[in-house]
Parts: C-alpha cells; sequence; structure tokens
C-alpha cells in the first residue's frame, strides 16, 4: 500500500499553516502555564483520553521525547491529532484557564510540538512487552478508525492487515483533511510509523463477494470504512461545471487540481463545506459563496471555522436555495420557516454568478455495503454497535470510526478503533495488557 | 509623603536603598549613574590585592519559565587596581557629597597590612568601611573572606584592628555559611563593630550541565562552588537577619542584604530591625532603574500605614518571631472554598490527599458542607472513572449545548469540599490554589483559653526533651 507521494510545490506554497509550530522557548513558556489540574478536564474532554497534564509537564521539564510517549499511549495518530482536532471544542474548550479569564493552555499546538519533535528524531512508537499471539485481524479502510484498531491490536500480539482502496492509506486524514491543518505528507507519516509496529496494509477494495473468505482467514473483522459519497445536488442544469468537495479537496491535496473558476458557490454550511470554500479561495477563485438554506444559527460548522472563512474573504448566502445551474449562473430561492416550523421555499429568486459549484451537503453512508454484511444491525444509515467494546450484532465483526457514529472527527474515529481493538482482544480472550 | 531619610550607624542617608558590594559597584561611573537614578548610596566593589577572574563565573536557576530566581557567582574581589578604586570613589565623593559611598575590604591577614588599607579607603572619602568576611570562595583559599568570616576569633581581632584605625563607621559583612550567623556577629560587636550587614552569598552548584556533566559555570571543562544569591535566598537571609537583630549579644545596626529586588522585600527586611537594605542581583537582573518603584513603593505603603518615617516601623515585626514552644496549641483554624471563584482544577484535593491529610473531596456525596463526609472517592478511582468514560466531540447541532453552572465558574462535580472536622489548617490547600483568595483558612472558635507547649508541659510536670 502506497505511502509514496511528492507533494506539489505549488499547493504547498499556496496552503501555508494556520497554526505553525511552537519554537521551543515558546512552547517551555506555554508549558510552564499549565497548572497540572488533577484529573484534568481536558483530558476528559478528549475523546482518546491523552492525559494532557502528564504530556504538557514532560515539555516543561526538557522531556520532549517522554512527552511524545505519553501521548502516543492515548493516541497511535496523535500527530494528525494535534493538527486536525477542533480543540476549541474539546480539550482546549474545557480547560480550566477559561473560568479564570485566561487563554486556554495551547494544547494543541503543544501535541504538535512534541509530536514533530518524535518524529523529527526518527523516533519508533514503542510497542509493548507482549508474545506474539496465533491471531489474525482484518482491518477493513484504511482510515484513522482501522490505523487506531491495528495500532492497538499490534500492542497486543495480534496480526493485523488492513484494506484499504485508494492509492494511499490514512483515509480522509489524507484525502479530505484541509491542507493547512495538515499535509498529505504528515498524514502519511504517520501511516509508516504504524506500518513499522507490524502492521501490514494492502491496497486492496473489499467487495461483497469478499467476505466470506475474509471470515475464514480472520479471526475477527474491523469495518472502519467511513462514508460514502457525497449527496448529489439534485438540481435541473445537469453536471457540468459541479464538482463535489470531497473531489476538490482530495484533487488539490494531491496536486491534480491546482485551479478552480473565478467565481464559486459552495453548497451546505458544514465544516466540509467551509474547507471547501476556502480551498477554492486559494485556489484563486474571486468570489466564493457558501449557500445555504437556512440561517447562521443553524450551521453545523464550528464557530472558529465560519470565523476563519469569513477571514478568508468567503462570503455567506443564507435562506438561499440552489433550484437551477444554467451556463456559470446558479438560480437560488429564498427560503423560510413557516409556522409549523418547516422550511418551505418561498418566491423570491436570485442569481448567482458560478462557473463552479461544489456541493457539500453530507455524505451518504455505504448503506449497501454495509447492510450486505450478514448479521449485522444497521440503523438510521450507521452500523450499530456497543460503544465500549465496538462489538456488532455478529461476533465477529466490530466497527468504529464514520460508519458508526455517522461522520464526526478524526479523535472520535482514533478513539472508536482503540476502544473496538480492546473489545476484540477481550473477545478473543487476550489477556489484557497492563498499560495507560 | 513619607521621609525616607535615615541615619545608619551615624551615616546620613537619602534613603536606605544601597547597592551591595558587587559588579554593580563596580567603578565610579556605574556608581554615577547609579545615584543620577536614585540609589541612595552604594558600597563599592570589594577592594583588595587585584585577581584575575575566570570566564564563564555566573550561573542561574531558573523556575517554569522565570530566568534568575537565583544567581550564582564564582567572580572574585575587584580585578582593578586599589589606586584606582580609591581615586574613582574620591571623584565620586565629590560629585555626590550627598550620596553614602562605603568601601568594602579586603586584604591579607596581617594588621599592618589592615591599617594601611583603611588609612587609604578613607583618606579617598568613603563614608564608612565594610569589612568583606563572606567570600566564598578563591579568596578563602588564601586566608580571606570566609575563612575569616567562619571563625569567630579572626573575624574579631580583624574588626579590632580596623578599629584601632578607623575614623568612619565599620560595618562587619557576615557569611551565611556558618551553622549559626550569631556567633560570628557577637564576635564582630565584640571587636568593636559599628554595624552590621547580612548576608553575603550561600555556597551553592546551581546545576550540572547534563549533556557534558560539568557542573555550571563551566570553566573549561570544570567548575567550583560559587556564592548563591538573588530572590531564592531572600527566606534565608530574611531569617539570618531577624535571628541576629533578636540577639541581644549581636544587634548592632544592620545593613540588610539577601534576594532583595522590590519595596516589598525591603519593608520585610526593616520589619525585622534592618537600617539599610543593599541591592546585588535585582540590578544585576534589571538595572539601577528599578530603585524608582522602591522608593517610590515604599514612601507609598508607609502614607498608608501612616508611619512618617522609618523608624516609625523599623522593628516591629521582631517580637512576632518567637520560639515554638511559645505558639498557641488551641488557635484552631479550617480550610474553607468559596465555590464562586473555584476553577475547578482540584489541585487541593490531590495536595492534601498526598501531601496532607486527606479531607478534601471531589464527590459531594453526603452530610452537611461543615460536616463528616463518610463515602469518598480515593483520587485514582476519579482518574479511572475519566480514562474509561466516552467522549465525543461535541457537534453544535446533534450534542447538547454544556449545561450552565449556575453561578459556579467550574462544574459543581469539580468543586470540591473540605471536611472540616478532618482539616488540620496546615494551609497546603490555600498555598497551591492557583484563585487568589478562593481557599481561606477560617478560625474556629474551640472554646479553650490560649496554651502554649511550654505552658502545657509545665502544667504536666514533664521535662523538656530537646
Ligand atoms: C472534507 C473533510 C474535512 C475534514 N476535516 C476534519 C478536520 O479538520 N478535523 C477532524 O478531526 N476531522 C475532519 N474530518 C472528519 C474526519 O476526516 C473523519 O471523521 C475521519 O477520517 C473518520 O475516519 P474513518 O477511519 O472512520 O473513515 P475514513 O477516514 O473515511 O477512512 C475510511 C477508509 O476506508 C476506505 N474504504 C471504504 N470502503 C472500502 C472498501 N470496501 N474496501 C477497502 N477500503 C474501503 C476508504 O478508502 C477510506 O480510506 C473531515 C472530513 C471531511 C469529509
Ligand atoms: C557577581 C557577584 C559578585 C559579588 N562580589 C562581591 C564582593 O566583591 N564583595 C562582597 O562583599 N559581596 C559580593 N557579592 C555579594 C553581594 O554583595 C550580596 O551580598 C549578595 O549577592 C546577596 O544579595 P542579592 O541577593 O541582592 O544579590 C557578589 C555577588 C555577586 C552576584
Ligand atoms: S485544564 Fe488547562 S490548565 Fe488544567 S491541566 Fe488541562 S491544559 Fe492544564
Ligand atoms: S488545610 Fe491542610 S488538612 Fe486542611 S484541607 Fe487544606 S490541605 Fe487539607
Ligand atoms: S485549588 Fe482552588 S481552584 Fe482548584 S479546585 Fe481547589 S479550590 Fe478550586
Amino acid at each position: 500500500m502506497g505511502t509514496a507521494f511528492t507533494p506539489h510545490a505549488g499547493i504547498t506554497a499556496r496552503f501555508p499553516e494556520l497554526k505553525p509550530a511552537l519554537t521551543p522557548q515558546a512552547a517551555m513558556v506555554e508549558a510552564n502555564r499549565c497548572l497540572n489540574c488533577f484529573d484534568a478536564p481536558c483530558t476528559a474532554a478528549c475523546p482518546t483520553h491523552i492525559d494532557v497534564p502528564r504530556f504538557i509537564k514532560k515539555i516543561a521539564t526538557g522531556n520532549i521525547a517522554g512527552s511524545a510517549r505519553s501521548i502516543l499511549e492515548a493516541n497511535v495518530l496523535a500527530g494528525s491529532c494535534a493538527r486536525v482536532c477542533p480543540v476549541e471544542v474539546l480539550c482546549e474548550g474545557s480547560c480550566v484557564m477559561h473560568h479564570r479569564a485566561e487563554k486556554p493552555i495551547m494544547i494543541g499546538r503543544l501535541q504538535r510540538y512534541a509530536m514533530d519533535n518524535f518524529y523529527g528524531r526518527g523516533l519508533q512508537i514503542p510497542v509493548r512487552e507482549r508474545p506474539e499471539l496465533p491471531l489474525r485481524v482484518a482491518c477493513i479502510g484504511g482510515g484513522p478508525a482501522s490505523l487506531a484498531c491495528a495500532a492497538e491490536l499490534r500492542q497486543a500480539g495480534v496480526q493485523v492487515t488492513v484494506f484499504d482502496k485508494r492509492d494511499l492509506a490514512g483515509g480522509l486524514n489524507t484525502y479530505g483533511v484541509a491542507e493547512y491543518k495538515q499535509r498529505v505528507s504528515e498524514s502519511l507519516r504517520e501511516v509508516e510509523a504504524i506500518q513499522s509496529m507490524g502492521v501490514e496494509i494492502l491496497q486492496r477494495e473489499i467487495g461483497l463477494e469478499d467476505f466470506e473468505a475474509l471470515e475464514q482467514e480472520f479471526d475477527a473483522i474491523f469495518l472502519g470504512v467511513g462514508l460514502g459519497e457525497m449527496h448529489r445536488l439534485r438540481i435541473p442544469g445537469g453536471e457540468a461545471g459541479v464538482m463535489d468537495a470531497l473531489d476538490l479537496i482530495a484533487g488539490y491535496k494531491t496536486g491534480e487540481i491546482l485551479s478552480i473558476g473565478r467565481t464559486v458557490a459552495v453548497i451546505g454550511c458544514g465544516n466540509t463545506a467551509i474547507d471547501a470554500a476556502v480551498a477554492s479561495k486559494r485556489l484563486g477563485a474571486d468570489e466564493v459563496h457558501i449557500v445555504y438554506r437556512r440561517g447562521p444559527e443553524e450551521m453545523s460548522a464550528f464557530g472558529f471555522e465560519y470565523e476563519h472563512a469569513l477571514q478568508e474573504g468567503v462570503k455567506f448566502l443564507w435562506w438561499r436555495q440552489p433550484i437551477a445551474l444554467e451556463a456559470g449562473t446558479l438560480l437560488c430561492a429564498a427560503t423560510a420557516i413557516n409556522e409549523a416550523g418547516e422550511l418551505v421555499v418561498g418566491e423570491m429568486r436570485t442569481e448567482l454568478a458560478a462557473e463552479v459549484v461544489v456541493p457539500a451537503i453530507g455524505q451518504s453512508p455505504l448503506a449497501e455495503w454495509l447492510s450486505s454484511v450478514k448479521g449485522i444491525q444497521f440503523a438510521k444509515g450507521r452500523v450499530v454497535v456497543d460503544r465500549a467494546t465496538g462489538a456488532t450484532s455478529h461476533a465477529k465483526y466490530f466497527a468504529g470510526g464514520d460508519c458508526v457514529n455517522g461522520g464526526r472527527e478524526v479523535v472520535d474515529a482514533v478513539a472508536d478503533g482503540k476502544r473496538a481493538a480492546r473489545g476484540i482482544t477481550a473477545a478473543l480472550g487476550v489477556m489484557e495488557v497492563a498499560h495507560g | 509623603m513619607a521621609s525616607l531619610k535615615t541615619t545608619f550607624a551615624g551615616i546620613e542617608c537619602i534613603n536606605p536603598f544601597w547597592l551591595a558590594s558587587a559588579p554593580p559597584t563596580n567603578c565610579g561611573e556605574q556608581v554615577m549613574r547609579a545615584f543620577d537614578a536614585g540609589w541612595g548610596g552604594a558600597v563599592w566593589k570589594t577592594i583588595g590585592e587585584p585577581i584575575t577572574n575566570v570566564s564563564s563565573r555566573y550561573s542561574s536557576v531558573d523556575w517554569a519559565g522565570q530566568r534568575m530566581m537565583g544567581l550564582n557567582n564564582i567572580e572574585l574581589i575587584s580585578d582593578r587596581p586599589i589606586e584606582i578604586n580609591l581615586a574613582e570613589i574620591a571623584e565620586v565623593k565629590r560629585r555626590y557629597p550627598k550620596h553614602v559611598v562605603i568601601a568594602s575590604l579586603m586584604v591579607e591577614s596581617r594588621r599592618d597590612v589592615w591599617h594601611e588599607m583603611v588609612k587609604r579607603a578613607e583618606d579617598a572619602g568613603s563614608d564608612g568601611l565594610e569589612l568583606n568576611f563572606g567570600c566564598p570562595h578563591g579568596m578563602s583559599e588564601r586566608g580571606m573572606g570566609s575563612a575569616v568570616g567562619q571563625v569567630p576569633e579572626y573575624a574579631q581581632m580583624i574588626t579590632e584592628w580596623v578599629k584601632e584605625v578607623a575614623r568612619t563607621p565599620v560595618l562587619v559583612k557576615l557569611t551565611p555559611n556558618i551553622t549559626d550567623i550569631r556567633v560570628v556577629a557577637r564576635a564582630a560587636k565584640q571587636g568593636g563593630a559599628d554595624a552590621l550587614s547580612a548576608i553575603n552569598t550561600i555556597n551553592s552548584i546551581t546545576g550540572i550541565d547534563l549533556d557534558t556533566f560539568t557542573p555550571r559555570p563551566n570553566v573549561d571543562g570544570k567548575s567550583s562552588h560559587g556564592g548563591y544569591c538573588g530572590p531564592a535566598v531572600k527566606p534565608i537571609a530574611l531569617n539570618m537577619v531577624q535571628s541576629v537583630m533578636a540577639d541581644p549579644a549581636s544587634v548592632l545596626p544592620m545593613s540588610a542584604i539577601g534576594g532583595i529586588g522590590t519595596w516589598r522585600d525591603a519593608a520585610e527586611f526593616l520589619l525585622v530591625g534592618a537600617g539599610t537594605v543593599q541591592v546585588c542581583t535585582a540590578v544585576m537582573h534589571y538595572g539601577y532603574r528599578i530603585v524608582e518603584d522602591m522608593i517610590d513603593g515604599l514612601s507609598q505603603w508607609m502614607d498608608e500605614k501612616g508611619f512618617a518615617s522609618l523608624d516609625d516601623f523599623r522593628g516591629l515585626s521582631l517580637p512576632r518571631v518567637t520560639e515554638w514552644k511559645h505558639l498557641n496549641l488551641n488557635y484552631k483554624i479550617v480550610a474553607q472554598i468559596d465555590e464562586s471563584l473555584c476553577i475547578g482544577c482540584d489541585l487541593c484535593h490531590i495536595a492534601c490527599w498526598d501531601g496532607a491529610h486527606q479531607c478534601i473531596h471531589t464527590d459531594r456525596v453526603t452530610g452537611p458542607v461543615d460536616g463528616h463526609v463518610e463515602v469518598h472517592r480515593k483520587p485514582m478511582e476519579a482518574v479511572h472513572a475519566t480514562m474509561s468514560s466516552i467522549a465525543v466531540t461535541r457537534i453544535p447541532k446533534m450534542d447538547p449545548p454544556a449545561v450552565s453552572h449556575g453561578h459556579y465558574k467550574a462544574p459543581l462535580a469539580r468543586i470540591p469540599r473540605v471536611d472540616e472536622t478532618e482539616c488540620v489548617g496546615c494551609n497546603l490547600c490555600s498555598l497551591v490554589c492557583p484563585v487568589e483568595d478562593c481557599i481561606t483558612m477560617k478560625e474556629v472558635p474551640g472554646g479553650l483559653a490560649p496554651e502554649t507547649w511550654e505552658e502545657r508541659t509545665a502544667k504536666l510536670g514533664i521535662v523538656e526533651q530537646c
């Protein structure tokens, strides 16, 4: 499975890091600001429960490698998480500093400082002392959920094979996360670190016909397939000039898309829409609009993502719904909420110049694929699991990540993967090895 | 505004702020700039046979991102010729007649050599002499500095020699590198000293370079013990000055030194009886300009307290330091947490559990707030509960907004409570709490009359053991 990739210089230049690395002095000062809370709320707020005060104090004492190891114990994709996590609503959002009217500790950037130092020095993810077990687990999908599950299984001595259908491993960490948050090469660096723990990664699409053979070959199967295609924009005007947000993002990240039209309309107002809109700006569009059929208070994007888009010059068109597309013009209808609380389309029409229209109205679940795995309960587009163990209703199958939670964040996928690995080892009767 | 004028051992001072004998008083040009900045006096960098210094010669202890909490040096006395130092003293005194210049001296332990040096210093116009019996490094190997300051007989003898010829007040500068600083203070007094100054630097090794294994400061791969000073030594200096000033056999006018950097430090030393204060490290860190706030802050504080002169409060704290056996055993305080200020860091909880008496709890389960808590969760149980809990990223539309904490800043579950029936009133929690005034110690009337250890043992007929 490939991790070979050459970044495109033009893209790298257009997407400089939003939150650059901390210098050693700055990291030291920031680390010393942390109060070292007991049973710290930041740790509780992190889905993978990274022991935040522990790793921060290690930075303060100059034990950077130890700091990184403490982080990795809880979260094997800590390098990505440091960059892509919405820390504002997670660890940093719960830092006690808020209560004393001070800036929260820059936990994300300190974590990145430790992880950059770790990988920069060529250190390896420590593997626990344990016997190699004659157990084999397949992880389908090569995104954060599967990678975390695979790493945790390796820590228990289990043999793991990861299957992914794409050229590069890492899932949306590689193909979906905005480039100014995390570069493709940084995602791949982490994939390699996990491979070096002894995880086998194969580039292969698992089809409906493969399940039987997999069940024969493996003792357990983890489903970390994420979500499927983006929802289509079903309006008259055809497909010309329409590019879905995921294709746009994956395209520019891999250097295949280097420019976009002058005017762009992004449909939807989630975090993906924001990423697509900002990327369009950086790819050279003059006018980028986000068209949303409701008001700002209902958008699903995080507040800080919205603020960021405003700074980048993205414009927002609220209470509008696209109804037709013709020759570079998007026809939108005004929307409103009626007395019954339903969204209705009004009479008013607006025309919006849009050489390119980018729907970002959510990903559909891999419903057909998932529901064909016999014995797995599937509801509201998600695989139903036991949250603490990732166990599905089929004894051999476990699941986690976007396909289970409907699409949250990388760190949630990692937490799911880790829990599922522990669920799998427990189900396979592997003795629990002491760990953090 | 209150007056900072004072008279120290007969020397008129426009204010009590002097520079200690050290690099800030190396030369005339520096001392004059210091006087321009507002310093009332300067103890000249110790004069003696010129010596050669090594490089490097300073190292420091940094703490939690703050630079130079403690400073260490292996510097010796002045490396400039005696004649030049004395000529510059004369020049400074000519230009600044109202400012105090004290010559700090250290020479070979011979009577004629001391006589000669004292005369020359006084002829140059110095207002007083400070005998450096403290330098812990370099000079002591040659029978000077702390080699004198650590032996009461020598200290007394040299003080006597100096007093035989001195016309100006003689200050003896004490070394802290001794078990009981009062012993040498008494010897100096016996020898006829007019005043004391304390403390000089404390023997120390600030740290060792973990790459080269050489202690700091590094002189070509080797190091030596050096003198420690700066903010870190203030508590030690305060104790030593207090113990000398409380000892009738030692007490003399005292020029206090050690970790003084602000008017607050100065006020504290004046409260234990100091007449003037000397500053070195703080000036090495920030320059002469710090004296502006020292003057301004001290007189502002004096105005607020209604003190018109330094004599109005000098020594006021001395009678409040006593021996342990005179403390009231029946005085009882307990910790109280102001729930509206608490930020929920739970540092008090873990400090009390691991470092005190296990009476701060994070589970608010049973009993009244001021009552005994029967059921409580041990600290590690709290941590394990967190580690096994399932947390997810909050997504605006899907997850309910964070619950409001009412009039509390922190979630109630994170605000600890004190079991007042178990609290021993040690203060620890209030010391670790990062929020000002959040944990206060409240007096709990026990209904018993004050009683000291001495009284109690006398009543019980116990003979004191130690
Ligand atoms: C545009 C975008 C931006 C995002 N930005 C952020 C962000 O900034 N921060 C953040 O925390 N989260 C972000 N997320 C969310 C985050 O990327 C996901 O929550 C996370 O990647 C989910 O991990 P996963 O392993 O469940 O799925 P994925 O990352 O989607 O990985 C699933 C993998 O399975 C493979 N696969 C699927 N079917 C098969 C099959 N049949 N056979 C073999 N392989 C298969 C896919 O190729 C893919 O590699 C973003 C999501 C998107 C869409
Ligand atoms: C670099 C340096 C050199 C010093 N040289 C002398 C000296 O020559 N004579 C002396 O009596 N004290 C000397 N001292 C001690 C200071 O005068 C002072 O007693 C000590 O530093 C404590 O005060 P502080 O905490 O304000 O620095 C020196 C101190 C330092 C840091
Ligand atoms: S809540 Fe903030 S201050 Fe407390 S441990 Fe976490 S980062 Fe440090
Ligand atoms: S004063 Fe001491 S014993 Fe009392 S609660 Fe605080 S730490 Fe515990
Ligand atoms: S140390 Fe202070 S702020 Fe922290 S939990 Fe205790 S009382 Fe609250």
